[in-house]
């Protein structure tokens, strides 16, 4: 027989029909479709923490007071008053791998200029603290060590301190008021987005941490030391030595536990990815399952379509096709049904991505393994779900077919 | 040289309760060239031969030679294959595929062909197969744009497409009216002139007329098996169209007579 016939019988019987083909495709549609978007999404808030966890700066390390769960992630933290600027200066001086170590104090207040007011967070660092970051700014200058030594009333402002309290305009050599305290912005920080935990990072106000300790947030111990080191390779070094000086200068006991937790970035991104990956798979396996309930559908129609096309049947065993024939032709239509569906879900996927990344701000991304996967899936299922319908085709009486009204 | 040789052939139902009977035995020789009527009420066992010398069914005991090959031992896709080879059907219901046109509908046995024909001859086997039934001009239309006649034509055609040894048809005028019936009859009539071998299925003894030769079941068994003078399908054609004509001729008269009274009321006033 010739090759081409079955699978052309098949694909004639599929056309004839273009109604029950659509909607029997839909449910592989909207299948494929979802595992597409979701897996998009997953992927692209993965992407997007990893390009967060980039952004925290070069070769950080971040050390917390008090002792925190391996794997937690909370950047916020602050538990214990255990750090101290001098534990800050010291790192820098006594560690050679040390390149910068920045003090962290933060306090929301709110921040006036003329009658407009908003509510921030002030943030006192070092002068250091943009280098650590990676964080340039548009435009002015950051403060200085010798403002930092002065505890100068100087402040750098983000993105939308300039939008809300400035309405856009140059705010360089202007006063801003905290609790009555005014400060010179110096300095304009270039945008950075939302940070791992969703907050906006360019809500914030810069100011040298003496500032921040004495006058802003009344608090005496450091919050964070966010501390910088010298490359990749000697993070692990700077690590032990850091914890090793810690200990010394806490006075701390051979039996007794750190009482603060040191982080590299490394740490905080695997802890972040890990979230985000499982959250792509819880994603991905909810799609997987609105996938199976397509194919479902499938073997559902077709065998609804056995039984309607009885008479087809018959007359196709009548005129001399084999029940392998039969057989194949069933499982072509049942497979051709599930590319086509997984087509369709490929395009409907990536519309509906763009849809939900343009309307919920969502990071998206494509992956052509989730595509090649959940079309190579939505055959396997046409496959699955196509055979036994198509085998009970197969089997079919040509003289009981024939006579079924 | 006999082309179906049937001996001694029984078939017998078993269901879980009841065996039934019901062929009980028939002897049967068709030679080349014959057109044979097989009659009988029903449940005298006429479908269930039909569906034997057609392939679909295997007898319970008996030998069936068909053409010299002992089809009764066939497996299943042997038997597949020798419906697609030598024998076409027709059936009272025309089983033609819906939303597929004439030209398909003829091209499906070819397609199921052992050998593989080209595309472009299947094509043309098809079309020939459509114009020696007078369907030249239909080959794009669908079954639900064609008259019942024209679709048993595309069914005759179907079956003659893949040039078989014996064409089996089960009641081929059971859902036509007197002329499409006279025409189909007329068309298997000149088939077997051309030298095709023709078994028929009918309850009707008017259709079993325009064949040459009767055979008559009860419960089971050949009742009587006679040669017939046939009727000509044309000539039957040709006298009711002649007929029907002098009827229109008569109401169209009546018509015009109606019609002049109005016009001699016209006159009047």
């Amino acid at each position: 027989m010739k090759w081409s016939a079955v699978p052309y019988v098949a694909v004639r019987a599929l056309t004839k029909n273009t109604m029950r083909t659509v909607l029997t495709a839909l449910g592989i549609i909207i299948g494929v479709g979802a595992v597409i978007t979701m897996v998009g999404l997953g992927q692209g808030a993965a992407a997007e923490v990893e390009e967060q966890v980039n952004r925290l700066g070069q070769n950080v390390v971040l050390v917390f007071p008090g002792e925190r769960q391996l794997g937690g992630v909370s950047i916020g933290g602050g538990s214990a008053n255990t750090l101290t600027v001098e534990d800050a200066l010291a790192l820098q001086e006594e560690i050679p791998e040390v390149v910068a170590a920045s003090p962290e104090v933060r306090s929301q207040r709110v921040i006036v200029h003329g009658n407009r007011n908003w509510h921030t967070r002030v943030y006192g660092q070092s002068a250091d603290y943009l280098q650590i970051r990676q964080w340039p700014l548009e435009s002015g200058e950051m403060f200085t060590h010798e403002h930092v030594g002065r505890a100068a009333l100087v402040a750098v402002v983000g993105q939308t301190i300039v939008e809300e309290l400035f309405e856009g305009a140059d705010p360089i050599g202007q006063t801003i008021r905290v609790r009555g305290l005014p400060l010179e912005v110096i300095g304009v920080l270039s945008r950075k987005g939302m940070s791992l935990m969703g907050s906006v990072q360019d809500d914030i106000v810069i100011i040298p941490y003496t500032t921040g300790f004495q006058r802003v947030s009344g608090r005496t111990h450091a919050m964070v030391i966010n501390v910088q080191v010298y490359n990749q390779e000697s993070m692990g070094i700077a690590r032990a030595k850091m914890e090793d000086l810690l200990r010394e200068r806490h006075r701390l006991a051979p039996d007794q536990p750190n009482d603060f937790t040191i982080q590299t970035q490394e740490e905080v991104a695997q802890a972040a990815t890990e979230t985000s990956r499982v959250m792509t798979w819880l994603l991905a396996s909810i799609a997987g399952i609105s996938l199976f309930v397509g194919g479902i559908g499938i073997m559902n129609v077709m065998l609804v379509s056995v039984t309607e096309r009885t008479r087809e049947v018959g007359l196709r065993l009548a005129v001399g096709a084999r029940g392998p024939d039969v057989l194949l032709q069933f499982l072509i239509e049942a497979v051709i049904l599930c590319v086509l569906g997984g087509i369709g879900g490929i395009v409907f996927g990536i519309l509906s991505t763009e849809v939900i990344a343009r309307y919920a701000g969502w990071p998206a991304l494509f992956s052509v393994e989730a595509m090649i996967v959940a079309v190579s899936v939505s055959a396997a299922v046409g496959l699955f779900f196509g055979f036994y319908p198509a085998w009970k085709a197969s089997r079919l009486d040509p003289i009981v077919a024939l006579r079924r009204e | 040289m006999p082309i179906i040789e049937l001996e001694e052939i029984t078939r017998i139902y078993r269901t879980s309760a009841v065996a039934v009977e019901a062929l009980k035995g028939i002897d049967l020789e068709v030679k080349e060239r014959d057109f044979l009527a097989i009659m009988g009420p029903s449940g005298s066992g006429k479908s269930t031969l039909m569906n034997i010398l057609g392939c679909l069914d295997k007898p319970t005991s008996g030998s069936y030679r068909l053409d010299e090959e002992d089809v009764s031992k066939f497996s299943r896709n042997r038997l597949a294959r020798t419906r697609n080879q030598a024998l076409g059907f027709v059936f009272q219901s025309f089983h033609l595929l819906p939303r597929t046109t004439a030209l398909e509908n003829v091209e499906l046995p070819l397609l199921y062909r052992e050998e593989g024909l080209s595309w472009k001859e299947i094509h043309r086997r098809a079309r020939e197969a459509l114009e020696s039934v007078g369907l030249g001009d239909r080959l794009d239309h669908t079954p639900n744009q064609l008259s019942g006649g024209q679709k048993q034509r595309v069914a005759v055609a179907r079956a003659l497409v893949t040039r078989p040894r014996v064409l089996l048809a089960d009641e081929p005028t059971g859902n036509l009216d007197t002329r499409t019936s006279l025409e189909i009859m007329d068309i298997v009539q000149r088939l077997n002139d051309d030298g095709l071998t023709i078994l028929m299925v009918t309850h009707e003894s008017e259709v079993a007329r325009f064949a040459e030769r009767v055979v008559t079941l009860r419960d089971g068994l050949i009742e009587s098996d006679e040669r017939t003078e046939s009727l000509s399908a044309r000539r039957e054609l040709e006298r009711w169209l002649a007929q029907a004509e002098s009827k229109a001729d008569q109401r169209t008269r009546k018509s015009a007579e109606l019609k002049e009274v109005p016009e001699a009321e016209e006159v009047a006033i």
